[in-house]
């Protein structure tokens, strides 16, 4: 990289300070939460030391931001991206000399400083929020081991400067999301989850193996800068084919259409987990991951279209099964599946800066909303617990007035719902409008409108995504507007002493919330567009040009979009989004509540949406169900209990021959090993002397 | 290469000097003083003494170029990270041996007196460029090990291994020492260099030669334990003293390894078409003899026992390999192999019970309940000598420098490197029965209660395990360190290896 000459001693202990703090804020959790576990071999009861955890827990990850900070004010201030250096790993012999495959390259360039801060500044509000979420689990110092350490491998993840060390954070970030999904894996459906996002996550991450072997076959570089510039005297066959196998790993960690299933399933962890990982962070590195591969993408218009056109359908349906869930965790999971789809959309038109852009704000509103609800279910089950009474404190039909008890996290609920539905000046207009607007642009004639994808035509793709899009916003606006109405609005539906025992957020759970509030209310000043000039324009356009915009540009329109056109899709979305909250006010209005206890399942095309299209029943007869069946009677019948039969197995085959073989040889007589030795010696003089 | 003079010689064993002296103040300092804490004391000096010993091979290794050696010391790389290497483990066995000592009631002076003489004759191994010298370090080893397998004279079980030590110790040893004899004859000359230049211009008995050179192999190769002489090992480490055995599995296999390598680069290279065959043949053997038979043992110390001849097995590889890669992986491998097998010794020796009664895999049982820190210490070291990914830390990083020396050397050895990858294979089958039990079952009532672990036996468990971690994540260093390290018979590439036949 051409930044190593400028990165001094102090960017090297900044960078290395960055990801060591929240993995030394995990160690020492982990061995609180060790000493805890012993502690309680013979005090059961003994309390969970969280003000220790809290503090190491929210301390190590505050300091990481202030560290982020740092370096991103000297990047600011012109410094080179910062790139250390910190040995190597696997070093591969090749004609060359010792080259090596894996080096521990860390690089804190414009791209990687972005995700950073998000990573450390959103992940410290939500630790914060979690030390009152979590303040009577008695996994307490387990749980901030867990959600430390996968603040490391994130950064792991966004700061490596080639595949491998990303590949590392990867699958380290995967790790935590398993740990923390089946947090409290006494009740087994918890466990269950964290096993399916495990299992469905390898499918994905073959993908992302296949398209290192793929580059390093080719290129003898896995690093991005190597790797990269190696492609250049690659077919575009290939190119193709390595975007591909990334956009299967890509779409595995980011929950996009077919591997998707395990992101509703993971709302089985803790509140807070759901915000950081599975909205704010970890499911967005797919999306990192096009934009930092964007070499890659540029130089295939067909994969490009792939990553757009699997955004799209990935967006309406996700947004479709949202309009009939009623667990208030689950709208959400399924609505940032579709909204991870739009980003894919963003990012594979070629629209590297809008992606991104998508991705910070979404970041923002998405952990308020999934802060928010976390909040709500914290008050119900509060209260449930006060009030004695059995309840689904997710479900949203035991919800509904609760803006009465808890008026600042309805307040900033409300917010959150209008940025995600679009209305301006909130943050999510700008970023959904940017996505839009390109898609568009680039439909109207561009090199990936005249390239064509499984035989359409780019263009036709490109009008379906947009068309897709468009639906998705309008569906977006009904389910949140849904969520918002049934659980703030309208009368409570549960017993009046649960309404009575429900309380607002306050202290920890609360100005986490305010924080993403204003984020949320302001984040769309990053880019803002050239038409609405209400401050500095495409400050993060400009700010990832030296990244992106080579990249960008490879892709980008034929001609720039006329003002009239930008803003006649920028009112239609504004018009589409209000049109949308009309319908939900409207479908909702007269809604006769049901009790979620006698709720009959739906029926028709709405039961349909609420059984999330039956995929999962579908996947479990058509896919896990022959392959256990496989397993079973083929791998595990015949050919594991055959190995292990002759291996171990106590008296297994090999192991008691093994023993037999012990038996007539080692027999513990000192004179029968010398003849053993006698024979080996003649067997040794006999070699040599033939040999001469 | 002129003569130094006799403080230039002293400076050139220093090492073996402040170890021998260190040895008689240790022995002294567990006949002086008031009875209570002598032997405390004694391994006190013993430890300080393998520190500085430590700390000088480092500073040799760091500092200003090294002089060129003798004719039969050598002064090189090798020799000074492998002397710090022996230090190390030295130091290690002392502390072990210590608590183990306590806990059988039979703590004295003279186990770490003889821990240090024994660390003296390895230490100069590693330098010998003369036979005398190497026969001297060999039997100085060789001679101290024999007492420390037997100083629980209370028990039957070490009594009858240090005889059998003792007598096919003495066996091989007349091997060794007819091999150099017919050597000296056939090529005129003891110093490693001088055989050499003496093969390379044409023996004029080569029968002698091949004879001799035969019968050095063997010697050689009872002492690292390969197969087929191979047999004393489990006996002898299943009936020493649990501390004791680690000191063998480790540091005197690594000693042995040490000259095992610098013979058949200085003095036998020319006639490497020759030996090469056999050795093949030896590490092959070793490695699947080792493995396989370790899956059907009972007894932890007797899995060890085998797991180190496959180990053994797997080190050959990399001296057949003949060659620099072969010389750097050698040093690598010793490294981790010492730091996992003293690592997990030292958990074995927190769980022993201060009787001979051999430990069972049930010993392990909860151990993750009893105590984590050694559970997770245990499962790294185990890890590593299995030469798993990250948590095996560095031992998958060994075995991966072997590999790759075995397949890039002047011939390729892939038949070598697939058996080696195959049994490394089965040897998850044991390595994986020892962690199972520790982390998977819940503790049983010890029958005798188990002292709380002393802090030194703790801190060494923990502190190989980390070690193994760290280095697992920046092997580079250790790569740069080994290959720094390569004997300076292969600087000039291996041009005879030309000749060996795949």
């Amino acid at each position: 990289m051409i930044a190593d000459s400028t990165t001094t001693v102090q960017q090297n202990a900044l960078l290395a300070a960055l990801i060591g703090l929240p993995a030394l804020g995990a160690v020492a959790n982990g061995a609180l939460a060790v000493q805890t576990a012993r502690t309680r071999t013979h005090a059961p009861d003994a309390p969970a030391p969280v003000g220790l955890a809290s503090m190491l827990g929210v301390g190590s990850i505050a300091a990481a931001f202030i560290v982020a900070v740092l370096l991103f004010v000297q990047l600011t201030s012109g410094a080179g991206a910062v790139t250390a250096h910190f040995g190597d790993w696997l070093v591969f012999p090749t004609e060359a000399g010792r080259t090596p495959l894996i080096a521990w390259d860390f690089t804190f360039d414009r791209l990687s400083s972005v995700l950073a801060l998000v990573i450390t500044g959103v992940g410290t509000l939500i630790h914060v929020f979690s030390v009152g979420y979590m303040n009577d689990d008695p996994g307490f110092a387990r749980y901030f081991a867990y959600l430390n350490l996968f603040v490391a491998f994130m950064l792991v993840l966004v700061l490596g400067a080639s595949y491998p060390v990303l590949f590392i954070g990867w699958e380290g970030v995967g790790l935590c999301s398993y740990l923390l999904i089946g947090f409290w894996f006494g009740e087994s459906a918890n466990a269950d989850a964290g096993r399916k996002a495990f299992v469905v996550n390898r499918i994905g991450d073959m993908g992302l193996i296949a398209a290192m072997c793929i580059l390093f076959t080719q290129t003898g570089h896995l690093d991005f800068a190597g790797a990269h510039a190696g492609l250049s005297g690659m077919s575009t066959g290939l190119i193709t084919a390595i975007g591909l196998a990334l956009l299967l790993g890509c779409a595995g960690k980011s929950a996009q259409v077919p591997l998707y299933l395990w992101l509703p399933d993971a709302m089985a962890g803790p509140t807070p987990v759901s915000a950081l990982i599975h909205a704010a962070t970890m499911v967005t590195a797919g999306v990192y991951l096009v934009v930092r591969a964007s070499p890659i993408f540029a130089a295939s218009p067909t994969a490009s279209l792939a990553v757009a056109l699997i955004g799209a359908i990935t967006a309406l349906f996700a947004a479709s099964i949202a309009l009939r869930q009623w667990d208030i965790k689950k709208v959400l999971a399924y609505s940032t599946v579709s909204q991870l789809g739009y980003m894919f959309m963003g990012v594979g038109v070629g629209a590297y800066t809008a992606g991104v852009f998508h991705l910070v704000t979404h970041a923002f509103f998405k952990a308020l909303l999934f802060l928010g609800a976390g909040a709500v279910i914290h008050a119900m089950h509060a209260a449930y617990h006060h009030a004695h009474e059995h309840g689904d404190a997710q479900d949203l039909r035991n919800m509904g007035g609760l803006r009465a008890a808890m008026p600042a996290t309805g307040a900033l609920m409300w917010i959150a719902t209008l940025a995600i539905v679009g209305i301006p000046p909130l943050a999510g207009f700008f970023s959904k409008d940017e996505i839009l607007v390109s898609v568009f642009a680039r439909a109207m004639g561009s090199p990936l409108a005249s390239a064509s994808l499984m035989g359409l035509s780019g263009q036709v793709v490109l009008f379906v995504v947009l068309g897709f899009g468009t639906i998705t916003a309008l569906l977006t606006a009904i389910y949140m507007t849904r969520l918002a109405l049934l659980a703030f609005e309208g009368p409570g539906r549960s017993s009046t002493s649960v309404q009575q025992g429900v309380h607002d957020a306050h202290g920890t759970l609360l100005w986490p919330l305010v924080a993403l509030g204003i984020l949320t209310v302001a984040g769309g000043w990053l880019n803002l567009p050239a038409l609405i000039p209400i401050g500095p324009v495409g400050v993060l356009e400009h700010w990832l040009e030296p990244i992106v915009g080579e990249t960008t540009r490879r892709l980008a329109p034929i001609a720039a979009l006329p003002h009239e056109q930008e803003l006649w899709i920028t009112g239609g979305a504004v018009i589409n989004a209000i049109f949308g909250i009309g319908i939900a006010l409207w479908l909702w209005r007269r809604w006769a509540p049901v009790d979620a206890h006698h709720a009959t399942p739906g029926t028709g095309f709405g039961g349909l949406l609420e059984r999330a299209y039956d995929v999962d029943a579908a996947v479990q007869r058509g896919l896990v169900g022959p392959v256990l069946a496989f397993a079973k009677r083929v791998l595990w019948g015949t050919v594991d209990r055959g190995v292990d039969g002759a291996l171990t197995g106590g008296g297994g085959g090999l192991a008691r021959a093994a023993q037999w073989v012990s038996a007539q040889v080692q027999v513990g007589d000192a004179s029968r090993y010398v003849w053993v030795v006698a024979l080996g010696v003649l067997g040794t003089l006999a070699a040599l002397a033939w040999r001469s | 290469m002129n003569a130094p003079n006799v403080s230039g010689m002293l400076m050139l064993i220093l090492p073996e000097v402040v170890l021998s002296v260190g040895a008689m103040i240790t022995l002294l300092l567990g006949v002086s003083g008031a009875d209570a804490g002598r032997s405390h004391r004694a391994a006190m000096a013993a430890l300080a003494t393998a520190v500085v010993g430590v700390v000088l091979a480092i500073g040799m290794l760091t500092g200003a170029p090294l002089a060129p050696g003798t004719t039969f010391i050598a002064n090189d790389g090798f020799r000074w990270t492998l002397t710090a290497l022996l230090c190390a483990g030295t130091g290690a066995a002392v502390v072990l041996t210590e608590a183990y000592d306590r806990r059988a009631g039979v703590a004295r002076a003279e186990t770490p007196a003889l821990l240090l003489l024994a660390a003296t004759g390895m230490t100069l191994l590693t330098a010998a460029r003369d036979l005398m010298v190497v026969f001297l370090g060999i039997e100085l080893m060789s001679l101290a090990t024999y007492v420390l397998v037997a100083m629980h004279r209370t028990s039957a079980r070490a009594a009858e291994a240090a005889v059998k030590y003792f007598l096919l110790g003495a066996f091989s040893t007349a091997f060794l020492l007819y091999g150099i004899a017919l050597v000296y004859g056939a090529t005129g000359s003891m110093q490693l260099e001088g055989i050499g230049s003496a093969v390379a211009s044409g023996a004029k008995l080569p029968g002698l030669l091949m004879a001799g050179v035969a019968l050095m192999l063997v010697g050689l190769a009872f002492k690292v334990a390969a197969a087929p002489f191979h047999l004393w090992t489990p006996d002898v480490y299943d009936g020493a003293p649990t501390a004791v055995t680690g000191f063998m599995a480790a540091s005197v296999k690594a000693a042995a390894f040490a000259i095992f390598l610098r013979i058949t680069a200085e003095a036998f290279a020319p006639l490497l078409a020759d030996w090469h065959p056999v050795l093949w043949v030896l590490a092959a053997a070793t490695m699947v003899i080792g493995n396989v038979l370790a899956l059907g043992q009972q007894q932890i110390k007797r899995v060890l026992a085998y797991s180190s001849i496959a180990h053994a097995g797997y080190l050959l590889v990399a001296v057949v390999s003949f060659s620099a890669e072969g010389a750097t992986a050698l040093v690598f491998y010793l490294v981790a192999y010492t730091l996992a097998t003293m690592g997990a010794f030292a958990v074995l020796v927190a769980l022993s019970d201060g009787t001979d009664r051999p430990l069972v895999r049930q010993d392990l049982a909860g151990l993750r309940e009893r105590h984590p820190w050694l559970a997770l210490a245990f499962a790294v070291c185990v890890l590593s000598m299995l030469g798993f990914p990250l948590a095996g830390g560095v031992g998958f990083f060994a075995k991966w420098q072997v590999l790759q020396a075995a397949l890039q050397a002047s011939v390729p050895q892939q038949t070598l490197a697939i058996v080696l990858v195959l049994s490394s294979v089965v040897s998850g089958g044991y390595y994986l029965g020892l962690i199972a039990p520790a982390f998977m079952q819940s503790p049983v009532p010890a029958a005798r209660p188990i002292p709380a672990p002393p802090t030194g036996v703790r801190a060494i468990a923990i502190a190989c395990a980390v070690v193994v971690l760290v280095l697992g994540v920046l092997p580079s260093s250790l790569t740069r360190l080994a290959q720094r390290s390569a004997p300076s018979a292969f600087a000039g590439g291996p041009t005879v290896a030309t000749t060996i036949q795949p």
